[in-house]
């Protein structure tokens, strides 16, 4: 007993004359606070969430790149030219001579064929992008060639727009792998996949040198980028879940930039001269789904009141302010087409008479899945005040992210209020959800959030499909445009908000911009002086 | 010479019948564990396939995950199943982490250990002292200040006091380490070993490591410390209030002992038997990792990695964890037990 106690006493005394560390961070090593356990695979075939995905476009190169300081316009990365045939089905790239791997294997057009072949093959979560221009693990080796070293000849489906092709090529799952490591990493036919979940084998501005699930990654620079070497050696993030931590590793400089923290946070470190804060437009669109089941719901007059019904404009000041910005179409801004239009402001009045008109003018009771995170939630309260004011009595349901998207999906809600974010850089991608339901039925092969919510638009999925073959970039914008506007008026979805993606860094971090996708959220150009 | 051998071959075997016996209850409890966990996980409304394939997923992807799950088999199917892979040791694979149960286990529970250990070490070194003052001092004011410490501990959220204690021992004063279980200029420094970070940095000799890991360390051990310190003081106050009433205790005194020798070596020595107890107790419980605490301190513990597996349907990740927590209440009241055993005459 007596030397328990001893040892006891000594741990106490050991604890009482802790010394005071106070490292900052290495001159040339960028450290950042993140929340990255939505991680589920590094391999770029696979992983489609947005931490995985900014891994993905820090560590590998792709054939097409977006010029963020242009609009989003096309530019070749790996290829260094391309040509399309008249008839808008074959692609012909040349490919940038000289590039290697980290390996040090030289990139060849037969690692692009490889890269999409395992790609499709696989057809995880993202596959769909490069699927849906016809590719099959069957027919994929016709349709993509490698006629020599730099030539990529590609055949798709149908004439689609160029930019649509083109704009898929800019996403993750369009990656180039090193097929030469990829392949001795095989393991029973899987391309590589479970190896490739948690290392990396790319040509990028980084490779991955240590990755620890829900607690950090390190990347370390690839001096030999085509680009040329990154402005750092190293970037390391670690995964800090509470926005209140991120923003005491920040201020005290035990980190270099803090990317998830809250209003009030942000407000709190605005005052601070060492602290300044870096926003970028994302494409995530948040907005409410009225499930055309519910038969109050299915009204027209009621989906308009609704839309009336929303104080946007004291929402996005007093709840969202710095991370949402209005927007009530469904192409975010920075797309092809998106517009700007905001037709409905806050007017209970107007509200009223639409209710009134549909046989409801003392409203009705409804219920809307709410995630118990913010700002869903307070984003919910505000509506349901907001509702009251005309009688709709709006009952909020909470429950965690994945349960609610279960409830979605199985179209059991009433209303659902959630966020949705493009799957490439092309209109398309929204469009096809928001406006495309092939067939309404239950056991429908596309499951769009137009089915998700039971709207069956036969004449709009036609106009929608058709945008996409529009080969004139101008007239395939203006479609979007009067597509997005019909859509405004008629469809069971009430588009709030775009979000903003802020993140604050240290005073003398220079060269950090947030993307408009996380396919574009690049660390080479972060340095420190 | 043969009597004794039958002597010692009967004791073994008695031995052995009793070792069969608490392993087949072990056995029991597991496989109770694991059933209820399974059931519970399965019944909750939330679609495992989409921790897999995220939200966008096209239906036929949905449906290859889902397969390959094996969801599409009857709930008592994909029982067995687990059952037959756990005996052969197969843990399965996290799809969160797309990593091995049994290594994400081995990278988290390290951390939930060190930190549970030095909690507890606080909470006993400081509430023993704590409970037997205010028993000896009953109804005068230092058993009323030990009762408000003690209240203290035990109702102050852990969010509110962890991050009061960071603003103010890391960002204010800046006495310890923020949130992380190391300093990034030190994180390369020590290979795991044993995955308990101190201990690595002390065997590969890393002193400057080993007080940057206990700088970041001490102030969420601290937060949990006070938790299980409130537990132990108040329970080491009853104990010892039962036992200071007891008539040995009064002959002691009427020998002419001094009193702290009576408190101190004969009621204390006493109330240690049901203390140990309690104290393994509040440990296995530290030792289930604390959500909280692990967010606030970014730890990456066993509590956020079970919370985390729960909230996206992660079977294999649940009932994993799940297996270890209850091994480790089990391991920890065995040897509560035999502590007991040992330490108390009559039971032994």
């Amino acid at each position: 007993m007596r030397h328990v106690a001893k040892l006891l006493a000594a741990s106490a005394f050991a604890a009482l004359m802790t010394t005071p560390v106070l490292a900052q961070t290495p001159k040339d090593t960028i450290v950042m606070a993140k929340q990255i356990d939505d991680i589920i695979s590094l391999d770029p075939a696979e992983a489609f969430e947005f931490s995985g995905v900014e891994v993905g476009a820090n560590v590998y190169d792709k054939l097409m790149g977006v010029d963020l300081k242009n609009n989003n316009a096309l530019v070749g990365e790996l290829a260094q030219s391309w040509t399309v045939s008249p008839d808008n089905l074959t692609y012909t790239f040349k490919l940038r001579p000289g590039v290697k791997f980290h390996s040090g294997n030289p990139l060849t057009a037969a690692d692009v064929v490889y890269s999409f072949q395992r790609a499709v093959t696989l057809n995880k979560s993202p596959g769909f992008i490069l699927a849906q221009f016809g590719f099959t693990k069957d027919n994929v080796l016709e349709k993509v060639k490698a006629t020599d070293d730099t030539t990529l000849v590609v055949t798709v489906s149908k004439p689609y727009a160029p930019t649509f092709f083109l704009n898929c090529l800019t996403s993750g799952v369009a990656s180039i792998v090193d097929s030469k490591l990829v392949k001795a990493n095989e393991k029973d036919g899987d391309f590589g996949n479970a190896w490739l979940k948690l290392n990396s084998a790319g040509s990028g501005a980084y490779k991955v040198r240590a990755y620890r699930p829900n607690e950090q990654y390190a990347l370390e620079a690839n001096e030999a980028w085509y680009k040329g070497a990154p402005k750092n050696k190293r970037v390391i993030v670690r995964h800090v879940a509470e926005p209140a931590s991120q923003r005491l590793l920040l201020e005290k400089g035990d980190v270099d930039i803090a990317r998830n923290l809250s209003k009030d946070q942000l407000a709190a470190v605005k005052t601070n001269a060492n602290i300044e804060i870096v926003q970028g437009d994302k494409g995530y669109i948040l907005y409410l789904g009225l499930n055309q089941k519910n038969p109050n719901l299915a009204k027209p007059e009621v989906r308009e009141a609704l839309k009336y019904l929303v104080d946007y404009d004291s929402i996005e000041r007093n709840i969202v302010e710095g991370t949402y910005k209005g927007h009530e179409s469904f192409l975010p801004k920075g797309f092809l087409g998106a517009i700007d239009d905001k037709p409905y402001k806050f007017d209970p009045a107007k509200a009223k008479e639409l209710l009134a008109k549909a046989g409801l003018p003392n409203g009705f009771t409804v219920t809307m899945d709410t995630r118990s995170v913010n700002p869903i939630t307070d984003i919910a309260q505000a509506i349901q005040s907001n509702w009251a004011q005309a009688g709709v009595k709006l009952e909020l349901i909470p429950g965690d992210g994945k349960q609610t998207l279960t409830k979605y999906r199985a179209r059991t809600h009433d209303i659902y209020i959630g966020q949705w974010g493009p799957d490439y850089l092309d209109p398309h991608t929204n469009a096809e959800t928001f406006a495309i339901n092939e067939d309404n039925g239950e056991e429908a092969k596309s499951k769009t959030l137009a089915w998700r919510n039971a709207w069956d638009i036969p004449a709009m999925t036609k106009i929608t499909q058709a945008a996409v073959l529009e080969t004139s970039a101008d007239k395939r914008k203006a479609e979007y445009e009067g597509l997005q506007r019909e859509h405004q008026k008629v469809s069971p979805f009430v588009i709030m908000f775009q979000q903003i993606e802020v993140s604050a860094d240290r005073k003398g971090v220079s060269g950090w911009a947030i993307g408009p996708s996380s396919d574009t959220n690049f660390y080479a150009p972060i340095a420190k002086n | 010479m043969a009597s004794l051998r039958e002597k010692w071959a009967g004791r073994s075997v008695r031995w052995g019948r009793i070792a069969g016996r608490e392993l087949s209850t072990v056995a029991i409890t597991m496989f109770g564990l694991l059933l209820v966990t399974f059931l519970i996980a399965r019944v909750i409304p939330i679609d495992p396939v989409l921790a897999v394939v995220g939200d966008n997923a096209r239906p036929d992807v949905y449906e290859k995950a889902r397969l390959d799950l094996g969801l599409d088999k009857p709930l008592w199917q994909q029982f067995a199943i687990y059952i037959g892979k756990v005996f052969s040791g197969d843990l399965g694979t996290s799809v969160l982490t797309a990593q091995l149960v049994t290594e994400d286990i081995k990278r988290v529970f390290p951390a939930t250990l060190e930190l549970a250990t030095l909690g507890t070490l606080i909470g006993v070194s400081l509430g023993i002292p704590l409970g037997v003052l205010a028993a000896v001092n009953q109804g005068r004011w230092p058993d009323q200040i030990a009762r408000v410490i003690g209240l203290f501990g035990y109702s102050i959220p852990v969010f509110w006091l962890g991050l009061m204690g960071l603003l103010l021992f890391y960002a204010k004063l800046g006495w310890v380490g923020g949130p992380g279980r190391i300093g990034v200029a030190w994180q390369d420094f020590v290979t795991p070993v044993t995955g308990v970070l101190l201990i690595d940095a002390a065997m590969q000799g890393e002193w400057e490591a080993f007080w940057d890991g206990f700088s970041h360390l001490i102030l969420p051990s601290a937060v949990l410390g006070l938790f299980s310190l409130a537990y132990v003081s108040r329970m080491t106050r009853s104990f010892m209030i039962t036992e200071l009433q007891q008539q040995y205790v009064i002959a002691a005194r009427v020998k002419g002992m001094s009193e702290a020798r009576v408190i101190w070596h004969h009621a204390l020595r006493n109330a240690v038997v049901p203390l140990v107890t309690v104290i393994a107790l509040s440990y296995a419980h530290l030792l289930e990792g604390s959500v909280l605490t692990e967010t606030i301190f970014a730890w990456p513990g066993l509590g956020r990695y079970i919370t985390n597996a729960l909230l996206n349907a992660d079977m294999n990740a649940v009932l994993g964890g799940t297996l270890v927590i209850g091994a480790v209440f089990i391991g920890v009241n065995l040897l509560s037990d035999i502590f007991a055993r040992l330490a108390d005459p009559r039971a032994r």
